[in-house]
Formats: structure tokens, sequence, C-alpha cells
């Protein structure tokens, strides 16, 4: 039977050369929510983030996937279980073509279906609108396309949980606006864990959040909670 | 026409090309051929690892040697026919090229290139360690009756040329095949971006060690080729220079793409026999290309005309 909780953590911590990045985090995320991870720059979201795709080791602490521990998988495994991630910094394959891009999310899946392989690229790519650009290579993209491949590359592998390391960064408005269209189209397909540092898309799309600084959590709820909420004020939202 | 249908035809036309360059060329030619053929699947091997997953080794003269030495003793000193010494060289590299891919791999960038160094330089001592058995640097002859395969001379130049064109053509298809297979593209994946291809749930390690691994074993069947066709096992061979050539063929020919291997192959071998082996104007015409043609005659070639080459 599937956990009510697609993801758990308990003391989740990650110490660099004697900083807590990270500091005996315990997380839960229930399945199908969109959950908004948001704090101050260095307040250890990136890092938390990767220690539960497995791109960084944990000092402490374990990590529940689906109701089995992942914390000793190799990040290859727990993205083979259905974990898609998509970088801070845009990480493509700039010399391939976008079409080539998606492929290679794809293909893990689908294998030698070349037929099935290209359906199911070709969806994804009219789904985020890059079906124009499928033919460039990935690094002639502009710098939005870029972030939209990103994320077309973690929809195409159909993830049962989804992060997004600030998608929206650096984006004009309409490129923002199309993303949050397409979030709030995956709620029911996925859960999406997104770490987001522009409050009118956390507000408008997340369920809940959750509010890190210095490596603690310090708040979680519903947006309207954290916005009443004084500790986050005087942390993060600057009394806003 | 599909991409697909045009790599293979690609790869036909060049078959059926060298099986008419015997016939039309002089007979000095063809068997400078038949030697750029062997050593073109040497180019091929590294190129999977080099070009196509952006591993550089400096140690394939260690594959190459256990090719050679694993059919050349198998059947200088075990007595074996032809057909299982080619078997006998093929698992030696492919021994070798899985203990060396699992203990070099562990390291990279420039720690793999110095780790597959010092392997192949252990491997070319060994060689001259044994030398009671491998004669080192002078190297032991096949016997004229022993080089043959299903009745057919070996060292006869037209089916030299054959057999050499044969397992060219072999290794040539498999490549252009491999490299479109899901297991291809990953490697081109690792090449361009380790870490995305890591985050997108591929087994980097794994792939690389498979890599090296049909890299080495497919050097060793050069190998084994050169010294089933050309009858000898030299110690030089499992030396430096040996593990430094399949990189400038590659480099020359164009890195990532199927024929390069060869013509990077047929371009070194001539551009050092028309200048008399004058290293002087082999360095100049290199630079030149590294200069105007940094991606390789292929690469170039891809980039301006036929973005479509494997
Ligand atoms: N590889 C690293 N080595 C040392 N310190 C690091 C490393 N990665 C992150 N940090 C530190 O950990 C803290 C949290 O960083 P990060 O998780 O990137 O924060 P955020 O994503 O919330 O901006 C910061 O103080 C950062 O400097
Ligand atoms: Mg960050």
């Amino acid at each position: 039977m599937a956990a009510v909780n697609i993801l758990e953590t308990k003391g989740l911590t990650k110490t660099y050369g004697g900083l807590n990045a990270n500091y005996n985090i315990d997380f839960t995320l229930p399945r199908g929510e969109i959950h908004a991870l948001i704090g101050p720059n260095g307040a250890g979201k990136s890092t938390f983030v990767g220690m539960l795709s497995g791109r960084i080791p944990a000092t402490r602490g374990k990590v529940w996937f689906d109701g089995a521990e992942v914390t000793r998988l190799p990040a290859h495994k727990r993205i083979s279980l259905g974990i898609a991630y998509t970088f801070q910094i845009t990480s493509v394959f700039g010399k391939l073509p976008v079409r080539e891009n998606v492929a290679l999310a794809v293909r893990r899946i689908l294998g030698r279906d070349r037929e099935a392989v290209r359906a199911k690229v070709d969806g994804v790519m009219e789904r985020v609108g890059l079906t124009e650009q499928a033919d460039q290579l990935a690094g002639d993209l502009s710098y939005g396309h870029q972030r939209v491949l990103e994320i077309a590359m973690g929809l195409a592998q159909n993830p049962e949980l989804f992060i997004l390391d600030e998608p929206t960064q650096g984006l004009a408005l309409p490129e923002v606006e199309a993303f949050m269209q397409l979030v709030k189209d995956l709620r029911g397909e996925t859960t999406i864990l997104l770490i987001e540092h522009n409050m009118n898309v956390v507000m408008e799309v997340s369920d809940s959040l959750t509010v890190l600084n210095n490596g603690e959590v310090l708040a979680r709820g519903t947006p309207e909670e954290i916005r009443a909420n004084a500790d986050v004020q005087a942390a993060y939202l600057g009394g806003a | 026409m599909s991409d697909i249908s045009r790599i293979h035809l690609l790869h036909a036309a060049m078959v059926v090309a060298l099986v008419i360059c015997w016939f039309v060329l002089p007979v000095y030619h063809a068997g400078n051929l038949a030697r750029i053929m062997v050593f073109a699947i040497y180019a091929m091997g590294y190129n999977l690892l080099f070009g196509y997953t952006g591993l550089l080794s400096l140690g394939h003269a260690l594959f190459f040697g256990a090719g050679m030495y694993g059919l050349g003793l198998a059947m200088h000193l075990g007595g074996v026919f032809a057909g299982p010494g080619i078997l006998a060289g093929l698992i030696t590299a492919l021994v070798v090229s899985g203990v060396v891919g699992f203990l070099a791999l562990r390291t990279s960038g420039v720690a793999f290139m110095i780790v597959t160094l010092m392997f192949a330089q252990a491997g070319y001592l060994t060689v001259l360690l044994f030398g009671t058995y491998t004669r080192g640097d002078e190297g032991f002859v096949l016997p004229q009756a022993t080089r043959a395969l299903m009745g057919i001379d070996l060292s006869d130049a037209q089916n030299r040329y054959f057999a050499a064109l044969i397992l060219f053509g072999i290794v040539l298809f498999f490549i252009g095949w491999l490299v479109r297979t899901p297991f291809g593209r990953c490697l081109v994946a690792i090449r361009e971006n380790e870490e995305r291809a890591r985050m997108l749930g591929y087994d980097i390690t794994r792939h690389k060690l498979i890599a090296v691994i049909l890299s080495g074993t497919i050097s060793g069947l050069s190998g084994a080729a050169y010294c089933l066709l050309f009858g000898s096992a030299q110690a030089a061979f499992a030396a430096v220079p040996y593990s430094i050539f399949p990189l400038l063929y590659v480099l020359l020919g164009g890195m990532g793409t199927t024929i390069g291997p060869f013509v990077g192959t047929l371009f070194m071998f001539y551009l050092i026999d028309w200048s008399g082996g004058n290293m002087m104007v082999a360095g100049v015409v290199l630079v030149a290309l590294a200069l105007f043609a940094p991606t390789g005659i292929l690469g170039e070639i891809r980039r301006r005309f036929t973005p479509w080459l494997p």
C-alpha cells in the first residue's frame, strides 16, 4: 500500500566543516501536495533537497520515500524510484538538441521503444511550449527556455515527487505566469516540493509551506498561517 | 531519408569502397590499408571511451597489448589454433579492462589519465619481466603455418586485407548501432554533463565501467588481429606511444564520430609515410589541424555540412 506521506525525514543534518547547513530537520510531505520551501539565501534549502534526492550525502538523519528508507541509496536509485530533481543553477546538455535532452529523461524509463519515447517527448515539449525549439541545441536557448527545458526533463520522468529548486529565478513575468499555470495543472498528477523566492508564486500555488532559517525549520503551515506568523515575518518577510 | 538509414548507408558505402580499394590500389598501398584498418579498430575502441563517454585514457596500449599477447602467447606457447587464439585475446583484454576499469574509475579527470597510464606502464614492464616467454622488445613471430583460420592462410596479402576489412566492418557497424542505443546515448550524456545524467537516474559508474570494458575489448581485438595478421608480437606495442596513437587518430579524425577514427588513422599513417618519417612535418600538420579544425576532420565536416553524422 502506498504510504500517506510520500516523503519523510527525521533528524536530517548536514555539517560543512563544523557549520550546520541543515540541523535536525523533521519533515513530512503528504502525497499529492504542492509544498513550498522558503527561507532567506543560505538558509539551507538547496542542501535539504540535495539530501532528499541523494545528490548530497547526509551527515546524520534519515530519509523515507514512499514508506521505504532511502538514506543510503545513491542518487540514481532514488530517482528511478520516482523522484525528479531540477537544479537551481541551470544544468542541461548544452551541446545536444532540446529534443535529445528530453529524450534522455524519457529513455531511462521507456528504454528502447523508439515510438513510445518519441510520443512522450513530443507530448512533454508541447505541454511546456518548447515544440518550436525542439531541434535547437539546448545551449542556444534563451535563459528562460533553458529553465523551461529543465522542468520538461523533470516532467518527462512522470515523477511521483517533483523537486524544483528555484525554477522561476531570473524568469520574466509571462514566463513566471506560465510556470504557475503548469504547476497548477500538475496538481493531482504528482507531489511537488518547490523552493521559491517569489512570494506571489508561493502564495498562489502552494497548499502548505515550510520556512527554513539557519538550517532549521522555523515554521510550517498554510500560506495564510505563514503570512500571519510573527517569527517568519521577523526572519524573512521583513515585517511586510 | 531518415538519419538511421543514412548512417547505415554511409557505413556500408565505406565498406564497399574499401573492397574496391583492394582491386584498384597498388599493392603497396593496399598493404598499408590492411594495417590502417586494424589500427582503425583500435582507434574506434578508444573513441568509444574518449569520444563518446568523455573519458581520456592514457593507457590503452595495455588493452591492445592484452589482446596481442593473449592471442600471441596462446598460439606461440599454448599451441592453439587461430580461432581459440582470437578468443584468448578477447578474453584477456576483457578481463584486464574490467579490472582496470573497476579500479581506475574511482578517479576522474587528470587522476584517471595518470592511473590508466600507470596501469599500462605496469603492463609493459610485465611483458619485459616475463621475457623468457614474451621475448621482450625483440618479441616473437607466429609461424606462417599457424596463421590460418578455417583453412584460409591469413599471411597471404589478399586474405589478410579482407580479414582486416571484415573485422573493421563488424566493429564499425557495432559502434554505429551501439551509439544510437539508449546505452550509447547515455554515454554521450555523461560526456556532456555527468551530474545532470546522474540526476536523470542513470547509473553513471555502471555505464562508465561497461564503456571501459567495451573500449578495452575492442582495442584488444585490434591487438589480437594485428598479431595474427602480421605475425608478430613485440613489447613496443604495449608501450606509451601506443597509448598516444589512438588519441591522436581520434583527435585528428574527429572524436565522437563513427568514421573519424578510420579517417584519423589513415591521415596520420600517410602523414608520417609522406613526410618520410620526418616528425617535424607531421607535427606542423597536427598543430594546424588543432588550430583550424579542433573537432577533427569529421567533426568539422559534421559541423559544416552533415549534422546527422553519428
Ligand atoms: N559544498 C558546500 N561547502 C560548504 N558550505 C556549503 C556548501 N554548500 C552549501 N554550503 C553552505 O550551507 C548553507 C546553506 O546553503 P544552501 O543550502 O545552498 O542555501 P539556500 O539554498 O537556502 O540558499 C550556506 O551557508 C552555504 O554557504
Ligand atoms: Mg539554493
